[in-house]
C-alpha cells in the first residue's frame, strides 16, 4: 500500500508540475489573472506530494518491505536502523527520488517566501522550475521507478555497500543535493527574468539569498563528503580528483563565481548579462554531474549504476535543458540594458578577475573530467588524475586567493592603484616573512606548490580580516562578518591542504603484536589483534597505544571489517585528532608470518582544511541571514503595528 | 565610448584567459593522462620507463609473493597474451588476490618492472573496473579471455 501511494503521490506531483507549467504560460501570455493566482498553491502541493513520496520510501526501508525492489536490492533485514533510513539514497532510484524532493521543496519555497521579485518574474520563475521538474519527474516515472514491487517477495535483501554505511550516508548526499538542487532556482530566476526582461539590482537582490543558501549547503555537502572519503577509504587523501568529485566541485566553482557576481549586479548594476549566464551554467553544471555519476559513463571510485539507457535519458535532459537555456539567453540578451559602467581598479574589476579565473578553473576542470569520453570515442583508455589538476588548477587557485585578499580592499567604482597596493602592504610584509620563515627551517623537504600555498595562506588569512581593521565591530552589518569569515576559511582551508602536502610523514611497515612502531615524533604500539562483532559486521580490530614525545598514551584501535551482505571487506582506520593534526592508522593484511600491515600518517594540520570548509559555509549563512534580517525585521514590525 | 572601450578590454582579457586556459590544459593532458595498457598492449608498443600509465588484467596465480618486510608484494599481471611482472609497496585492497583483476597505477622501471603507486582491485560484482569489465579468468589454463 505505502508503495503505491508513493507512486500516486510522484504521478500526481508530475502532473501538478505540467498544470503549474500550463497556468504560467497561459496567465503569462494572456495577461489571467486568475490563472495567475493559481500557480503559488499548485507550486506548494506539487513541493508537497514529492515529500511524501520521499517518506513513503524512507518508510519502506525502515519497515524492510521485501516486496519492493529497490528494498531488496539495497537493503538488509538486519541492518541498523541508521542505514536502513540514509539508505533510502544509497542507491540510484533513492537519491534520483531525493533529487526531486528537494526540487519540489525549493520550488514551494519560492511560491512561498519570495517577495522581492516582480510578478510576472516571480510567475515565470515558478514555470521554469516546473518545466525543470517535469523532466526530472518523467526520468523517475519511466526509467527509475523507486516504487516497483516483485512478486513472490524476497527473503531477505542484498544489503547495502559497506562503504556507505556509515553516518556520513545520513548527511552528505541530503546536503548536496540541498546545493545541487537549490542551484535550480538560480537557473529558474534567470530563465524567468530574461522571459520577462526584468534583468536588474532588483532582480539581483531577489535571487542573492537563493543563491547563498544553495551555496552553503553544497559548501556543507562538498566539505563533508571529502571528509567522509578521507577517513573511510582508508587511503589518507582528502580529495581523489574523481569524477563524482569533481561532479560536485564545478557547481561549487560556478556557484561561488555568481555569488560574487549577482553581488556586483545587486550593488552597482554591472554585469547583466554574465550573471544570468552563470545562473544558468551552475545549475547545468548540477545536471552534468548527475549525469556523469548516473549514467556510470565514467571510471569512479564512486560507480554507481552503469546503466546506458538512464545515461542516454539524462543526457537528453541535458541537451533539452543546457540547449533551451542558452538558446533563451542569446535571443534575449540583446534586450537586457547594458550595466552601469566601472573604472578598470575597482571592486568590480576585482569581482570580474574573481569571476574570470573562477570560470577557468571550472573549464580546466571540466575538460580534465570529460577527456577520458573523448579519447574513449577513438578507442584509447586513459584516466585523467591528481598530476593533471593539481598542475592545472593549483597555480590558478593561488592567484585567485591572492585577488580574493585584494578584492574587499578596492572600492566599488572607482579607486586608485597605489592606495589598493598601500592596503596590501601588511598581508604582503607578512607574506614575506613566511616566506623567509618557512624556506629556513623546510627548505628541500617541500615542493612549489605547497610553499606557495602556505605563504598565500597566511597572507591571506591577514588580508581577509583587513576589511575590519579601524572598523568599529559591534556597528559591522553582519553581512560583512559572512565575506570576512568565509574568505577566511578559504586561507585556513588552503593552509591545510598546503601543510598536508608538504609535511605529512608517510610510515607502512609490519609488525607483531608487542611491537613499536616510530614516526614523526610518535610511538604506536602494537598490543594485540582480536576478532570483534558488530550489528551486521565482524572485524579484526587491532588494540594499540600512541603517545608523542614520552607523554601520555591514547587508544586507537583500527579495523578490517567483513560484511556479510554483500560479502565485502572493508577498512576502518583510527583517527587521533590533536589541535596540530590528526594521526591516521589503517591496519592491513596479516603477511604470513604473524605480522600485520600497518600504514601510519602523521598529517600536520590537515584538520584546518575542512575546518576552512566549515567557515566558508558559516561566512555564506552569515551573509544570508545579515541580508534577510532587515527585510525580516521591518517586516515583523509592520505586523506588530497594524 | 569609455563604457565600450572597457567592455572590450574585459572581453579581450576573457577570451585571452580562456584560450591560454584551454592551450595549458591540452598540453598538460597530453603529459599527464594516464593511458590504459594491457600487458600486451605494453609488449606490443612499449612504454617508456617513468611515464604514468594504469595497467590492466588478471593477477597471475602462484605469482603472488610478498618479500621479507612484510608490505612489498611481487606478482604478475597477464591479459591472456603477454604477462608483465608487478611491485607494489603498501596495503593491498582486500580483493586484491591470484586469479582476480586488478587495474594498476604507476610506471615502469627501468628493468620493465611495472612499480605500482595504487592498486585498484574488482570491488565486488557491481564495483568493478570498468577496464576489466567481461574479463574472465581461465582457472585450468591460467589464461585470461575477453567476455562478451
Amino acid at each position: 500500500m505505502i508503495a503505491e501511494a508513493g507512486l500516486a503521490a510522484l504521478w500526481l506531483a508530475a502532473a501538478l508540475a505540467l498544470l503549474q507549467l500550463v497556468l504560467v504560460v497561459f496567465g503569462l501570455a494572456g495577461r489571467k489573472e486568475e490563472l495567475l493566482g493559481a500557480v503559488r498553491p499548485v507550486a506548494v502541493s506539487q513541493g508537497l506530494l514529492t515529500l511524501l513520496a520521499f517518506l513513503s520510501l524512507i518508510l519502506l526501508f525502515l519497515r524492510s518491505d521485501m516486496s519492493v525492489m529497490l528494498v531488496v536490492t539495497n537493503s538488509h533485514s538486519m541492518k541498523p536502523w541508521l542505514y536502513k533510513f540514509a539508505g533510502t539514497w544509497g542507491n540510484h532510484e533513492g537519491s534520483m527520488l531525493l533529487w526531486v524532493t528537494v526540487m519540489g521543496a525549493a520550488g514551494s519555497a519560492v511560491a512561498l517566501f519570495e517577495r522581492a521579485l516582480g510578478r510576472s518574474t516571480h510567475m515565470a520563475t515558478l514555470g521554469a522550475q516546473a518545466a525543470i521538474s517535469l523532466g526530472f519527474y518523467a526520468f523517475l516515472l519511466f526509467s527509475s521507478n523507486p516504487f516497483a514491487r516483485i512478486d513472490p517477495p524476497a527473503a531477505d535483501g542484498q544489503g547495502l555497500n559497506p562503504l556507505l554505511q556509515d553516518p556520513g550516508l545520513a548527511f552528505h548526499p541530503p546536503t548536496l543535493y540541498l546545493g545541487y538542487v537549490g542551484l535550480s532556482v538560480a537557473f529558474s530566476f534567470a530563465l524567468g527574468a530574461l522571459l520577462t526582461r526584468q534583468v536588474d539590482a532588483a532582480f539581483a537582490r531577489a535571487m542573492r539569498p537563493w543563491v547563498l543558501a544553495a551555496w552553503v549547503m553544497l559548501t556543507l555537502g562538498i566539505t563533508a563528503g571529502s571528509y567522509w572519503a578521507y577517513y573511510e577509504l582508508g587511503w589518507g587523501g582528502w580529495w581523489f580528483w574523481d569524477p563524482v568529485e569533481n561532479a560536485s566541485l564545478m557547481p561549487w566553482l560556478a556557484a561561488t563565481a555568481l555569488l560574487h557576481s549577482v553581488t556586483v549586479l545587486a550593488t552597482r548594476d554591472a554585469l547583466r548579462a554574465w550573471t544570468v549566464m552563470l545562473a544558468v551554467i551552475a545549475f547545468s553544471m548540477s545536471m552534468v554531474g548527475t549525469f556523469l555519476v548516473r549514467s556510470g559513463i565514467l571510471t569512479s571510485v564512486h560507480a554507481f549504476a552503469v546503466d546506458p539507457e538512464r545515461g542516454t535519458f539524462i543526457l537528453a535532459l541535458l541537451a533539452i535543458y543546457i540547449g533551451g537555456a542558452f538558446a533563451l539567453f542569446g535571443w534575449r540578451i540583446g534586450a537586457v540594458r547594458e550595466g552601469a559602467p566601472f573604472e578598470l581598479v575597482s571592486r568590480e574589476t576585482m569581482l570580474v578577475v574573481n569571476n574570470l579565473l573562477l570560470s577557468v578553473i571550472l573549464g580546466l576542470v571540466l575538460i580534465g573530467t570529460l577527456y577520458p569520453l573523448l579519447t574513449e570515442a577513438f578507442g584509447h583508455k586513459v584516466s585523467v588524475g591528481a598530476p593533471y589538476f593539481d598542475r592545472m588548477a593549483g597555480p590558478i587557485a593561488l592567484v585567485l586567493m591572492i585577488a580574493m585578499a585584494a578584492g574587499p580592499l578596492t572600492r566599488w567604482r572607482r579607486d586608485r592603484f597605489r592606495a589598493v597596493a598601500g592596503r596590501l602592504l601588511i598581508p604582503a610584509a607578512v607574506a614575506l616573512v613566511t616566506l623567509a620563515l618557512v624556506v629556513a627551517l623546510a627548505w628541500g623537504r617541500i615542493g612549489v606548490l605547497p610553499l606557495a600555498g602556505l605563504v598565500i595562506a597566511v597572507a591571506v588569512a591577514v588580508g581577509s580580516v583587513a576589511p575590519l581593521w579601524k572598523r568599529n565591530l559591534r556597528r559591522t552589518p553582519l553581512f560583512t562578518w559572512g565575506m570576512v569569515i568565509a574568505h577566511l576559511g578559504c586561507a585556513v582551508s588552503l593552509g591545510g591542504m598546503a601543510s598536508d602536502s608538504a609535511f605529512t610523514v608517510e610510515k607502512l611497515a609490519a609488525a607483531r603484536p608487542g611491537d613499536t612502531i616510530e614516526t614523526a615524533g610518535w610511538a604506536l604500539r602494537f598490543t594485540r589483534i582480536m576478532p570483534i562483532a558488530g550489528d551486521n559486521w565482524t572485524a579484526l580490530q587491532a588494540d594499540m597505544t600512541a603517545s608523542r614525545d614520552g607523554g601520555g598514551a591514547v587508544e586507537l584501535h583500527p579495523q578490517s571489517r567483513f560484511f556479510a551482505s554483500p560479502p565485502t571487506t572493508t577498512t576502518e582506520a583510527a583517527l587521533l585528532t590533536r589541535w596540530n593534526g590528526q594521526l591516521y592508522v589503517v591496519l592491513g593484511q596479516e603477511t604470513g608470518d604473524g605480522r600485520w600491515q600497518v600504514r601510519v600518517w602523521w598529517k600536520p594540520f590537515v584538520t584546518f582544511i575542512w575546518l576552512g570548509g566549515i567557515m566558508i559555509a558559516l561566512g555564506g549563512a552569515l551573509a544570508l541571514v545579515g541580508r534577510e534580517r532587515r527585510g525580516w525585521l521591518m517586516k515583523w514590525r509592520a505586523r506588530a503595528a497594524a | 565610448m569609455k563604457a565600450k572601450h572597457q567592455r572590450l578590454i574585459l572581453a579581450l582579457a576573457a577570451l585571452a584567459a580562456l584560450i591560454g586556459a584551454g592551450l595549458l590544459a591540452a598540453s598538460a593532458l597530453k603529459d599527464e593522462a594516464a593511458y590504459f595498457y594491457a600487458p600486451a598492449d605494453v609488449k606490443a608498443k612499449g612504454v617508456e620507463p617513468g611515464k604514468a600509465i594504469r595497467l590492466g588484467g588478471m593477477v597471475v596465480k602462484g605469482s603472488l609473493r610478498r618479500a621479507a618486510d612484510g608490505v612489498t608484494i611481487h606478482f604478475d599481471v597477464t591479459d591472456g597474451k603477454a604477462r608483465v611482472p608487478a611491485i607494489f609497496s603498501g596495503i593491498a585492497p582486500d580483493l586484491f588476490r591470484e586469479g582476480s583483476g586488478v587495474v594498476a597505477e604507476g610506471a615502469f622501471d627501468t628493468k620493465g618492472t611495472f612499480v605500482a603507486t595504487n592498486l585498484l582491485a574488482k570491488h565486488d560484482e557491481r564495483y568493478m573496473p570498468r577496464e576489466l569489465e567481461g574479463m574472465q579468468y581461465d582457472e585450468k589454463t591460467h589464461q585470461m579471455k575477453a567476455g562478451q
